[in-house]
Formats: structure tokens, sequence, C-alpha cells
């Protein structure tokens, strides 16, 4: 069985405070992902990649359909499953950071790590690693990345988001705000991931990283439904 | 939504070992009325080791009602709330006073909306930390004062204040107090009612920093009312939304702030910059 497991799934966005209004975005959505493979998400601006992505981390509600990740159908999980689920074995890199301010940079990106209870100089020794490969300054380590540049912070993330070797990973724009060497960096990173096993998803919009990293491309126009206004 | 009885959750619990906990706190069908006021209406939820439930709510909603319903500050009208000790659920309501005393002196902490209701205003900021070590069976004088300096220092209350009284205080610096107070016992539930209300924003991060560091090491469970949906993003893992004493909306604390379905909670979430 693949490790991400998509069907059927369909999205609607009802806009209580502009008429009630029912938009139906997704229809019918299928794809997988086996574990080592990457697929990319592609379509143009607004026909669904975020919103499925989303979905498949729980972070929107699907209005039909079987999401399933690592066995767990994320369509029909209780809050408490999908907590597990992204504790161990689902990771997440956001196009942006959230972090609560004041945490130091090497606390972020090691707090994956701590959550499933690794031990702390493990961690921050992985963290280490993974800010300095992704040429982020020693001298910014101990500062709360909150004023940071867009830049640094989608470093951040990305360093946060490969500490932990999470079986199913999901990357939205991972390179989006990117030099080339950091952007290299990422893409080597989204290799290694591969080669042990991770299932991943992403949206790029750069080509020519899709055309390194990505197995497969899911058309998410394709699920756009015909009836849409 | 179903709520942990999802076939995965079955097997996962399987895989984690036979001995998984139950949950920690188990609201069923919690009803208050003043008169003909409704204070909170048919509220269920359950609140695992570990955490942290958020309330958001449009003032009057019911939050204050359902958070001393369920920390035995009040008798619901209907309903229980069933505690986890020794891992045998127990009806709060069943317990003799000596008993629910005992159980808000250590397991149970509650951080007051106004911290005038949560401290001792004429003790010290030292003695109203130390107090409830005491209650706890703490008596040794240097032990007690090398804590609650600890945790002065944790809420950054400089410790050349300890012998000052809350009176003495900001209201920041009292709801800080408050905190420190609550926290140092250790306990395994915390109930706060809008505890970073009154704190300037790096203070209330310092504090949520805290609070995040507590749930993880010593697996803190938390239900936290407050106002700021940035709080209960950062914070909470799940989030319930009132209105007018009932709970209109809840789940996963990111899936209700970014998607939600009920026209209140759209309302809310579009009326906020970003949180
Ligand atoms: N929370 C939301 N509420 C209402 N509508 C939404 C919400 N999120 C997304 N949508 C709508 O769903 C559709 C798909 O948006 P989505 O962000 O998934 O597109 P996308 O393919 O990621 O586009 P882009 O390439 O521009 O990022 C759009 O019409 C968008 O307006
Ligand atoms: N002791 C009381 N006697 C009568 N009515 C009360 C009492 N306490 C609360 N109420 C009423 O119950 C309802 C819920 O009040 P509650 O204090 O729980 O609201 P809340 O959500 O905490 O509001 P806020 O955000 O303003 O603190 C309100 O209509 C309130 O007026
Ligand atoms: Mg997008
Ligand atoms: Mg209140």
């Amino acid at each position: 069985m693949a490790v991400i497991e998509i069907e059927g799934l369909a999205k609607d966005f009802t806009l209580h405070h502009q008429g009630g209004a029912v938009i139906p975005v997704m229809a019918g959505a299928r794809l997988s992902v086996e574990a080592g493979e990457c697929v990319a998400l592609t379509g143009a601006s607004g026909a669904g990649k975020s919103t499925l992505m989303r979905m498949v981390y729980g972070n929107y509600l699907a209005r039909a359909g079987r999401i399933g990740v690592c066995g767990v159908d994320v369509a029909q999980a209780s809050p408490r499953d999908i907590l597990a689920l992204r504790r161990d074995r689902l990771g997440y890199v956001s196009q942006f950071l959230r972090v609560v301010p004041r945490v130091p940079t090497l606390e972020v990106v090691a707090e994956p790590l701590l959550a499933v209870g690794e031990d702390r100089d493990a961690a921050l020794a992985r963290a280490r690693d993974l800010l300095s490969r992704l040429n982020l300054p020693e001298a910014l380590w101990g500062l709360s990345p909150t004023t940071f540049s867009g830049g640094e912070q989608q470093r951040v993330n990305i360093a946060r988001g490969f500490a932990h070797p999470y079986p199913a990973v999901l990357l939205d724009e991972p390179t989006a705000s990117l030099d080339p060497a950091n952007r290299d960096v990422v893409l080597t990173l989204i290799e290694e991931a591969k080669a042990r096993g991770a299932a991943i998803l992403g949206i790029f919009h750069d080509a020519e990283a899709r055309a390194r990293v990505c197995d497969h491309e899911v058309d998410v126009g394709a699920f756009t439904p015909r009836t849409a206004a | 939504m179903s709520d942990g009885k999802s076939l995965q959750g079955f097997s996962q619990g399987l895989c984690k070992g036979l001995g998984r906990p139950g949950p920690l706190l188990s609201v069923e069908g919690v009803t208050k009325r003043y008169g003909a006021r409704i204070g909170c209406a048919e509220v269920s939820f359950d609140l695992w080791p570990g955490e942290v439930m958020g309330i958001v709510g449009e003032s009057g909603s019911g939050k204050t009602t359902l958070l001393r319903c369920l920390s035995g500050h009040l008798s619901p009208d209907e309903g229980r709330v069933l505690y986890d000790i020794d891992g045998q659920p127990t009806d709060t309501l069943t317990l003799t006073e000596a008993e629910r005393r005992r159980l808000m002196r250590t397991d149970w902490a509650f951080v007051h909306q106004n911290p005038r209701d949560g401290l001792r205003m004429g003790v010290s900021a030292g003695g109203n930390v130390g107090e409830r070590l005491m209650g706890t069976g703490a008596r040794h004088y240097g032990r007690i004062r090398a804590a609650a300096l600890d945790w002065l220092d944790r809420v950054e209350i400089a410790a050349d204040r300890i012998d000052d009284r809350p009176s003495a205080f900001s209201g920041g610096m009292q709801q800080r107090l408050q905190i420190a107070r609550n926290l140092v016992t250790g306990p395994r539930l915390v109930f706060m009612d809008e505890p970073t209300g009154g704190l300037d924003v790096s203070v209330q991060a310092r504090l949520l920093d805290l609070l995040r560091g507590l749930v993880r090491e010593m697996g803190l469970s938390a239900v936290i009312v407050t106002h700021d949906l940035a709080v209960v993003r950062l914070l909470a893992d799940r989030l319930m939304v009132m209105q007018g004493g009932h709970v209109v909306e809840q789940g996963l604390t990111d899936q209700v702030l970014d998607d939600p379905q009920h026209a209140y909670t759209q309302l809310l979430v579009s009326s906020v910059l970003q949180a």
C-alpha cells in the first residue's frame, strides 16, 4: 500500500458571510505516493494545490473521500489521531514559518525531535547540522527567527521539517525564496529523504527543481469541479 | 467528527503498547444556568494527558462558567466531569470537600481571569509561591525560598521583588505571579482564564514558551480560555468555539482557524488581522 493514498477527495468552502455561497473547489481527486517517491502537484494558480495539501495535513476538512497517510484516514480521524500522525509520521514544510516568539532558532528546529522523545543533545546536534548545511550563519542560531529575512525563515522552516525522518512529508514551495546554493541544498535534502524511503508530496513552481526530484506530476486542475461558477 | 473511536485509533493504540492511558478529563453534557439565563450548555469533550485545549468565544459566551464547572468551583446543573485519579475515572462531584481541596492543591491549578482572585494580596510574592508548595507538604524553608525564586525568575519577576506584596505589582506582574504560584507544585492539569490578557507581548511570548516546555517535558495538560487567536494557535492542540453558552465548533486548532465551518467562527477569524 502506498504511504499516501487519496481517493474521491472533494472540498467545498461555505462562505457564511457572503450570502452563504458554497464554492466547490475540488471533486474526485485521487493520487498516491509510494515510499521513496516524490510526487508534484501542478496546476494554475487557484487550481487547489495548497488546498489539497492542507487536506492531507488535516488543516482543511474534506467534504468527501479518503486520505490515507501511513494507514490513517485523515478525512475521518479524530483530532487526537491526527496530532499523533503529525508528531511522528507526517511532516509539513509550509510556505511560511510560524513560531512562538523569543524561542531560539536552534530550539525551533530541534522541537520536532524533542516532541518524539529524542535525546536533547542528539536533537540539538541534528539541528546544528541542518542549519549549517542550509548556510544559516551560526550567529543567528541563538536568536528567534521572527526577525529573520524571508529566505532565512524559509531555511529554518526547512531545517525544522527535515529534522525528524518522517515517512511522509509535504512540501509547499520549499525552494521559493532561496538563492541557487541553498536551493541545491534543499533539493539534496529531498533526494536524501527519498533515499531513506520517505514519500514526498510537493508543490514546486520551479520546473527545474521538479524535474530533478519528482517522479510524477499530478495536475490538480483535473479535479476542479465542472459546476464551479 | 468521530472521537478516538476509529479503527486506526484503536490499532495505533495497540502498536504503542496496550497500556494507553484513558483521558485525564472527560466532560459529559455539562450545563449550568443562572436562573433563566444559560451559563453554558451541553458541553462535552475529552482531554488527554499532555494535551492543551483552547476555548474562544465572545464575551458572555460561557467560557468562565465552563472553566469553573470543570475545575469544581461551580456544580453543573446537568452533566458530569470525570477526572482520572490513579487510573480511575472519578466523578468530581462525588468527591468529598477534603478530597476536592487536595486535588486543587496538588493535581490542579487554576489561573483566574483577575489575578486578585488567585493571589493572596496580603502575603509577599515569595509567600504566595511558597504557600502553595507548603500546601503539598514542603517544609524546608531554604528549599521553598529557592523554588519561589526559581519560579519568579521563570515568569520574569526580579528576585529583589520577592518580599513585596502583590498589591505593589502592576496587573501584568500580578498575573505572572499568579502563574508562578500555580505552576510551582507541578500540577497535572491547569485551567487558565485569559492568562495572558494583561501582559505585554514579549512577556506573553516567554510564558507561552514556558507552558509549551511544561507540556512537553512534564506531560502537563491545560484548558485555556483566551480571546487571543495567535496565542491559541501557538499553544492549543485543539480548540472549542463558544457562542451563547454552546460549543458551536471544535477540532484541531489550526483546522478550526484556517477552515472554520460555523458562521460565528468565520466571523471571529475574519475579524482578526493575522493569527
Ligand atoms: N480558507 C479558504 N476559504 C475560502 N476559499 C479558499 C480557502 N482556501 C482556498 N480557497 C479557494 O480554493 C481555491 C484553491 O486555492 P489554493 O490556494 O488551493 O490554490 P493553489 O493551486 O495553491 O494556488 P497558488 O498556485 O496561487 O498557490 C481558490 O479558489 C481559493 O480562493
Ligand atoms: N454569577 C452569575 N449570575 C448570573 N449570571 C451570570 C453569573 N456569572 C455569569 N453569568 C452570565 O452567564 C453568561 C456567561 O458568563 P461567563 O462569565 O461564563 O462568560 P465569558 O465567556 O467568560 O465572558 P468574558 O469573555 O466576558 O469573560 C453571561 O450571560 C453572564 O452574564
Ligand atoms: Mg498555493
Ligand atoms: Mg470570562
